[in-house]
């Protein structure tokens, strides 16, 4: 019947479609130039790396103060808040003679068992002196369960220039207050 | 029978005692009313304003004196102005008591809001935090943002050392005054009391040392914040680590219940550890309280260095060569035990020595024991009970530090209206609550028992008593002396024996003599003598500790055997040392002064290859074909049930049964009573009555010194170098502030002793060098000389004593 019967051109585009030869064509045209003409996003990792976005939750540090004072006052939130059980805390007290953070309470033990942790960031959240933070190095592989337990000194920051190692001897009555003293809140 | 009060709290009916107070009527239909300074177990003060409620009382018409009535027919009542203080009010008939309503949440909101004004930032640090009512308190009001400026924030010291077992944070105090009147009403040392006014108030300390009290540990669990901290647990671990394993103070013969806290740390590698030690309800035996020793030296011991330890090897060993020895000597052998063991381990002990048809005696110096089983108190009896027209009668023992719960109850007792009589031969600090002091010179305790009834007030005291307990320890006497002064208490308490809240209490100086008692255990009369030749098994007995005279008698002993949890004296004369495991470790049960049996779990494993002393027993015995049960200390109880009267009918399942216990605490409520633990794990049962038995008539006849002579007599200091109290650090400056001999000042200067000055006593051949300690308040021509500090005397005894040559002192 006349309607069905279709032109010759028709049938030749029928066929390039079948053989989807036109979609490869295009899809190469658009790979030869993103190749040639587009910069490159490969990175040579290890050699390089990639930044890491602001928010990303790497293997976490301890930090200080500028003085040197571990920030961390060894008051266990960060265990206590952590879903997968992955801190371990133990505590002693401050004297001026040997000074660890301000206040009276300071972490004896400190660790992090990094395959249990699920780099949730609870413990970032709970921490009242912004002590423990979430860093940016994902580099952790093991070839011994023990490698995975962070100590405390593993975790720390290096003292700042300017600052002093801990144990510290202060002058009494310097460091009476283990969380920083807020500003009010009215100026 | 007390007027029942009816009313209604927040519309639902209540039905209490007329004097119940409305906060303690809401907490028995489960309304927590907030307090801070209200506590259950002390009189109401109001200061802290914290438990408003809104009151309506029913209006009375004036004119006819019937209650005005709604239309409905209910009566109308009358709400007050203002808020109401729940904790000083008493109910009344009719009364509305409305906890939940706008205006009565408001109240309590500014009230929180204004504590809040000068409450440091302190939670993450606090040692209360986790378990503190203000905290859960502001959670739940939770004003999110102050009014008040943080610049006028109060500031102040921050590390107060009250005493060296107590810190204040003066910051964190809300001056509730919990703790100041739980040392003036509760304890009786008024010791703590406030300073200044206002902001400024502060908790100050009176005694010289700071916090002189064998109670403070108490108010850290009563202080409703972290103000108090015990040196013991400053920054150990956060409360919600811990977990729980219920327990028995072994120190004394109260038994106080009490909690051990526990946790893994770091330096066991990752082993628990006990961190604290916490009283659990028991009111029948320590209430919520316990003291100080039990708190702060009590457990140290388990994790002592001085514990013994055998590896595997060496333990197999070392049951094979007992076994050995035993099997040789048979009845040849003589097996003692301390009252440190617990009544399976006792039981067991027994059963070997009856098969291996060897003598098992008790090894103490406190006799007596035949009088307290057969006429000791029973089931029903509570110190707590005890009031008006009962009468307490203590011979002979300084309470306060041989059982300072004891004291502390019976001071209560005397609060309540009992009659306390103390007999003594020195002035107790017991004096002072009772009603009757008696005095007699040592020697004459017997006597002075014995003419009690003749004495007009006294004997009319005791004769009308509608209940009588006796008390009797030995302050100045030994074994001999003090089995004639239990014969003598006997002979008052006899006809009364049986009945509950009757009876004659040994105030022992190890927390299960009387559960030996109870297995027909005695003391040996002659035992230097009763050793000689023979093979001698010691079981938590230090006899080459305590007198070198028993040094000596083991060293003539065929084979020395030793049992014990620590490093001793005697282990260094013991052929054999079988390392046993803490009660810290195992399960078991004492049996205390008052007759009850009460259960202790296990809060932390086994040290090394140390095992419970009733299976170490069990394997020594397999060794010489005596079948004993080893495992499983519930089999053993069980046959204890089965086989001993006295403890016929108990099981395990049973004495860890449990009943409401008022007022109710330690349920992380907002009506606060203090840390201590609800009591979950049993209270305990008191045993019925053992038969009555015929005393051995040991002739018992005083010592008696010349003019001239000194007569040495031995005490008892809560504080000494007994076994498992010596690894306790903490309380080393305690021991030491008691370590030497006490003289009156008139014999101190004919000996020509300053106070403190180094003095020389010679003892039976022996030579000590001790501090000379000088107290008017005891009598001329004798020596107070405290036990297990040094000083080997265990009766009374001649002693000379004489200011140290320079040389020696050097
Ligand atoms: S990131 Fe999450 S899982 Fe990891 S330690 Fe912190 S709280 Fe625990
Ligand atoms: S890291 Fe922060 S939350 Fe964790 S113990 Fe230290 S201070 Fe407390
Ligand atoms: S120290 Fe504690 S118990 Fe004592 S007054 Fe202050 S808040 Fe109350
Ligand atoms: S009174 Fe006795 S049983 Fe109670 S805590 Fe003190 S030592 Fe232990
Ligand atoms: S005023 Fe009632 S609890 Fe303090």
């Amino acid at each position: 019947m006349a309607q069905n019967e279709k032109s010759l051109l028709g049938k030749v585009q029928d066929a390039l479609h079948g053989s989807m030869l036109l979609e490869l064509t295009k899809g190469m045209i658009t790979t030869l130039y993103a190749f040639f003409f587009e910069k490159k996003v490969t990175v040579q990792y290890p050699e390089e790396k990639r930044p890491v976005s602001a928010r990303f939750r790497g293997r976490h540090v301890l930090n200080r103060y500028e003085n040197g004072l571990e920030k961390c006052i060894g008051c266990s939130l960060c265990a206590a808040a952590c879903p997968a059980d992955a801190i371990f805390v133990e505590s002693a007290e401050n004297t001026d003679e040997k000074r660890f953070s301000p206040g009276e309470r300071y972490a004896s033990t400190y660790e992090i068992n990094m395959l249990r942790c699920i780099y949730c960031g609870f413990c970032e959240d709970a921490c009242p002196t912004e002590a423990i933070t979430l860093g940016d190095n994902y580099e952790l592989s093991f070839t011994d369960r023990r490698q995975a337990l962070y100590t405390k000194d593993m975790l720390l920051v290096p003292v700042l220039p300017g600052g002093q190692p801990t144990p510290q001897v202060t002058a009494p009555g310097e460091f009476t207050r283990s969380v920083p003293a807020m500003k009010d809140p009215q100026d | 029978m007390t007027k029942l009060i009816n009313l209604n709290i927040n519309n639902t009916p209540v039905t209490v005692p007329e004097g119940t107070l409305v906060v303690d009527a809401a907490k028995k239909i489960g309304v927590d009313i907030p307090v801070f300074c209200y506590h259950p177990k002390m009189e109401p003060v109001g200061m802290c304003r914290q438990c408003l409620v809104e009151i309506g009382r029913p209006m009375i018409d004036r004119a006819t004196g019937k209650p005005v009535l709604n239309e409905d027919g209910s009566p109308k009542l009358q709400f007050g102005p203002k808020l109401e203080t729940s904790c000083t009010t008493p109910v009344s008939e009719g009364m509305a008591v409305l906890t939940e309503t706008a205006k009565a949440k408001g109240g309590q909101k500014e009230i929180i809001e204004l504590l809040l004004t000068s409450h440091p930032l302190d939670c993450p640090v606090c040692d209360k935090g986790g378990e503190c009512p203000l905290q859960n308190l502001t959670m739940e009001h939770g004003a999110g943002e102050s009014r008040f400026l943080f610049d006028e924030k109060h500031h102040a010291e921050k590390h107060v050392p009250l005493g060296d077992l107590i810190f204040l944070d003066r910051e964190r105090c809300i001056q509730c005054a919990r703790c100041i009147r739980f040392q003036d009403k509760i304890a009786g040392e008024p010791v703590l009391g406030f300073y200044q006014r206002g902001r400024n108030t502060d908790v100050v300390t009176y005694s010289d040392p700071g916090f002189d009290s064998v109670f403070s540990g108490n108010t850290t669990d009563i202080c409703p914040v972290g103000a108090l901290t015990t040196a013991d647990f400053r920054f150990g671990a956060r409360p919600w680590e811990l977990k729980h394993a219920a327990s028995v103070c072994a120190q004394c013969p109260v038994g106080c219940n009490l909690t051990f806290d526990v946790r893994r740390e770091a330096k066991t590698g990752g082993g628990y550890v006990i961190k604290r030690a916490m009283p659990r309800q028991n009111e029948q035996v320590n209430e919520i309280w316990m003291c100080d020793k039990g708190r702060f030296s009590g457990y140290q011991f388990t994790e002592a260095e001085t514990r013994l330890r055998l590896t595997p090897v060496e333990m197999e060993s070392a049951l094979r060569r007992a076994s050995d020895i035993l099997a040789q000597s048979k009845s040849e052998t003589v097996f003692l035990a301390g009252g440190r063991l617990a009544n399976e381990d006792l039981f067991t002990l027994k059963k070997f020595a009856a098969a291996l048809g060897a003598q098992a005696y008790l090894y103490t110096q406190h006799g007596g024991g035949e009088f307290t089983t057969a006429y000791g108190l029973t089931s029903g009896s509570n110190l707590g009970d005890l009031g008006k027209g009962d009468v307490i009668l203590v011979v002979a023992s300084d309470l306060y530090n041989e059982a300072p719960l004891w004291h502390l109850r019976l001071k209560a007792a005397a609060g309540r209206g009992a009659t306390l009589i103390v007999a003594n031969a020195r002035a107790t600090k017991l004096d002072e609550f009772s009603t009757f002091v008696v005095r007699y010179s040592y020697g004459d305790e017997v006597e002075t028992v014995k003419g009690l009834p003749a004495k007009e007030k006294i004997g009319e005291a005791l004769k009308n008593a509608a209940n009588l307990v006796i008390f009797y320890g030995a302050d100045g006497l030994g074994l001999a002396g003090t089995t004639a002064l239990a014969q003598a208490c006997a002979d008052l308490v006899k006809e009364r024996a049986g009945k509950a809240n009757n009876g004659l209490v040994g105030v022992w100086s190890s927390p299960n003599q009387q559960g030996a008692l109870e297995m027909g255990l005695r003391p040996a009369q002659n035992l230097a003598a009763e050793l000689r030749g023979k093979t001698v098994y010691l079981l938590a007995a230090d006899l080459a500790g305590d007198d070198p005279a028993l040094a000596q008698a083991l060293k003539g002993a065929k084979a020395v055997i030793v049992q014990d949890v620590l490093q001793t004296a005697s282990v260094a004369l013991a052929q054999v040392v079988l390392p046993a495991s803490a009660y810290t470790e195992r399960e078991g049960t004492f049996t205390n002064g008052e007759r009850r049996v009460q259960r202790f779990y296990p809060a932390v494993p086994n040290v090394a290859t140390s095992r419970p002393d009733f299976s170490l027993l069990a394997a020594v015995a397999k060794g010489c074909g005596v079948d004993l049960e080893g495992r499983s200390t519930l089999l053993v109880m069980n046959a204890i049930a089965a086989q001993e009267s006295a403890f016929a009918g108990l099981s395990y399942a049973k004495l860890a049964e449990v009943s409401e216990q008022y007022p109710l605490i330690g349920r992380g409520d907002l009506y606060y009573g203090g840390t201590g633990y609800e009591n979950k794990q049993g209270l305990g049962v008191t045993l019925a009555p053992a038969e009555a038995v015929t005393p051995l008539n040991i002739p018992y006849a005083a010592l008696r010194p010349k003019e001239d002579e000194l007569l040495g007599v031995p005490v008892t200091k809560l504080y000494d170098d007994g076994t498992t109290l010596a690894p306790a650090k903490l309380l080393a400056a305690h021991v030491e502030r008691y370590r030497g001999v006490v003289l009156h000042p008139a014999t101190a200067e004919k000996l020509a002793l300053g106070n403190g000055e180094q003095a020389e006593v010679r003892l039976g051949g022996a030579r000590y060098l001790a501090k000379a300690l000088v107290d008017a308040s005891i009598s001329t021509g004798v020596v107070l000389i405290p036990r297990s500090m040094g000083i080997a005397l265990t009766e009374p005894a001649v002693v000379q004593v004489s200011a140290a040559e320079k040389a020696q002192e050097a």
